[in-house]
């Protein structure tokens, strides 16, 4: 059983305008089992709370604290949060040429795990993962990333959530620029990774649409960098129904945030 | 004062315009002689020497006698290791000098060196030279004759410390097949200038490999020419450098037989204050090289601040009837989002940078065909990244 509790979290970043304020004060625990959705509108922080959570150096955390099963994130280097048990699944995945994939995945087991993984094992769960993510055996030879596609780089991305096997995992707009059939393949390995390892997960979306497929058991929603509403799978039907706009008052406005900060 | 003093920018300042120089009308316009007294000492001020610390190798310019890199081999039977005289190398088909550094080195080496792979040999072993430098000032002169149809691996590596001018001329028969491997592992301290010429027979297939981690000025000209249709021609180059070396690699690819192949690809890392590196590849195409395909790149990964690379890519083309023509040059700094990338999943920082540069490199090393060579720079790479904190 683990906690990320995350406390009255101020996060800035700079911008050519000057130190911008992006996330106001956000409070969130997720245990391990649960899934969260964190839902909002563009440039309302989401992604920032990933990150920064993370520990990507372009956020500076203000105030607040983060801690992982009472460890304190926040003193940790990046590499040390995923060791800790943290996963990010990037919304961009990042290219690493010359890198291959396989070479990249048996790095970071090994890394996480702080031994290298049985060679005959490893074998077999890898080739047994990409075949459940319905992945071409050949991408474990092609760079990481490298010319991959956009729903070839998100399975990925949850390939990786099911070998590391994290305590917590944030998922960052998985869904987006996926077509249907890619978005229920990518939502099973979700599903999977979180029924074998009992991972709390803590799902970022601009949509409802992949709540069908992983279903939330908290929603969160995310408004100018602070939750505004919170309330179980419920909300999210309320949300596809009606939209952002009533959290949205009309004198904000949306271009103070960069999209998807 | 001031204003006189902008008025005379110091000789250092970095200018690249046109004005500053009296560029070549064409490559093919450029000096070639076997008299010294042809050569000019360089000033620095050259289109050819303007990237070189000409101050700092003017003992390789000197017509002071010097000795010989310490040389242990390991020949392949078959092959055979001996010298020929000066007008025997000239009658040779091997191009004639082309600076100051390597005409010296021609006049002033106790003797040529001559490799000779017979034709139709196949060689299953490379031919090895170890060249090792005794903390003096060492001229090279070589010339490696593989015969008609024959196939031989040729590794050259170089240690220790010298001040060392070499001229290396490799006359590839007709059908051959040939790969040259130069490896540059000198101390710190070293000097080498090197004039290195391929001379492409029909329908062969000539490599050369250029591997530069030491040094502390290492200046390699690579000349490739074609002595007939059909030969192909690839040029490989992997270099890192650090603090305070400079390293140079110039390649001239002159295609004047029809239907002839060139790729010219090199990859650089740069770390550490002053490191400097400089690579300029020069292609002709003549009006008679109909059918010519050639490309050629560099690429350049700044992995700290302080660090300066130059790229110049050189196309001049006097024929449309060309297959293809293309060069590409990109230098870059050490990608964060890939550090954090890989940081995100648990790789710690130092072996993430170690990933990201093998990475880089990988493209070339694994096109070296040459095991013992491929293994060795990939360990030598790990090690300057080792150097980097």
């Amino acid at each position: 059983m683990s906690t990320l509790e995350i406390k009255d979290l101020h996060v800035t970043v700079e911008t050519e305008q000057g130190t911008k304020e992006i996330l106001r004060g956000v409070t969130l625990t997720i245990n391990s089992g649960e899934t969260h959705a964190i839902m909002g509108p563009n440039g309302s922080g989401k992604s920032t709370l990933a990150y920064s959570v993370a520990g990507h150096p372009k956020y500076t955390i203000t105030s607040g604290t983060v801690t992982l099963d009472g460890e304190d994130v926040l003193a940790m280097s990046v590499d040390e949060r995923a060791r800790a048990g943290l996963f990010l699944a990037m919304q961009y995945p990042v290219e690493v040429p010359g890198v291959t994939v396989s070479n990249f995945l048996r790095t970071a087991k090994t890394a996480i795990d702080g031994e290298a993984p049985k060679l005959r094992t490893w074998v077999k769960d890898l080739k047994q993962s990409m075949n459940d993510l319905k992945m071409d055996p050949t991408v474990s030879e092609r760079g990481v990333n490298e010319g991959f596609s956009g729903g070839e780089k998100k399975r990925h991305e949850i390939l990786q959530m099911e070998l590391l096997k994290p305590k917590i995992a944030i998922l960052d707009e998985t869904d987006s620029g996926l077509d249907v059939d890619a978005l229920r393949i990518v939502s099973e390995g979700v599903n999977r990774a979180k029924e074998s390892t009992g991972a709390g997960v803590l799902l970022i979306t601009h949509y409802t649409r992949i709540l069908r497929y992983i279903k939330p058991d908290f929603v969160h929603v995310f408004v100018d960098g602070r939750i505004a509403e919170e309330g179980g799978p419920e909300l999210a039907d309320r949300l596809e129904a009606e939209g952002y706009d009533r959290f949205q008052p009309v004198a904000t406005p949306e271009a103070t945030t960069p999209a998807n900060a | 004062m001031s204003l006189l003093a902008q008025k005379n920018p110091a000789p250092e300042a970095h200018t690249d315009s046109v004005a500053a120089f009296v560029p070549d009308q064409s490559r093919a316009e450029r000096t070639t002689s076997y008299a010294v007294s042809d050569f000019p000492v360089p000033s620095g001020r050259e289109e050819e020497w303007r990237f070189t610390p000409v101050d700092r190798i003017r003992a390789l310019f000197a017509e002071t006698p010097g000795s010989a890199l310490r040389r242990e081999e390991s020949v392949p039977d078959g092959v055979t290791v001996s010298t020929v005289s000066t007008a025997e190398w000239q009658g040779s088909g091997a191009p004639k000098p082309a600076d100051r550094a390597a005409v010296v080195a021609a006049d002033q080496a106790e003797s040529v060196t001559v490799i000779d792979v017979p034709a139709e040999t196949e060689l299953t072993e490379p031919v090895r030279l170890l060249l090792t430098g005794e903390g003096a000032l060492a001229h090279g002169h070589t010339l490696v004759r593989v015969g008609n149809f024959a196939k031989a691996t040729i590794v050259l590596r170089h240690e220790g410390d010298a001040q060392y001018s070499e001229l290396l001329s490799v006359v590839v028969g007709d059908g051959a097949d040939v790969t040259v491997v130069t490896v540059q592992e000198w101390a710190d301290t070293a000097l080498h200038l090197g004039q290195h010429d391929v001379v492409v027979g029909r329908d062969a297939k000539a490599r050369h490999i250029a591997v530069t981690l030491g040094g502390g000025i290492v200046r390699l000209n690579t000349n490739a020419s074609y002595a007939g249709p059909g030969g192909s021609f690839e040029a490989l180059g992997v270099y890192f450098a650090d603090s305070g070396q400079h390293q140079e690699h110039r390649l001239f690819v002159d295609h004047e037989a029809p239907h002839c192949r060139s790729n010219v690809e090199y990859k650089g890392a740069l770390q550490g204050d002053s490191a400097h590196t400089v690579w300029v590849g020069d292609v002709l195409i003549r009006a008679s090289a109909e059918g010519t395909d050639t490309y050629e790149l560099n690429r350049n990964l700044i992995l700290t601040d302080g660090a300066r690379a130059d790229s110049v890519p050189n196309l001049e083309i006097e024929t449309g009837e060309i297959a293809g023509a293309g060069h590409a040059s990109a230098t870059g700094r050490f990608d964060d989002q890939q550090l954090f990338y890989l940081q995100a999943r648990g790789i710690d920082e130092d072996t993430a940078r170690r990933l990201v540069v093998r990475g880089f490199f990988a493209s070339i090393v694994g096109r070296i065909g040459v095991p013992e060579v491929e293994e060795h720079l990939m360990a030598a790479i790990d090690r300057e990244l080792e150097g980097t904190e």
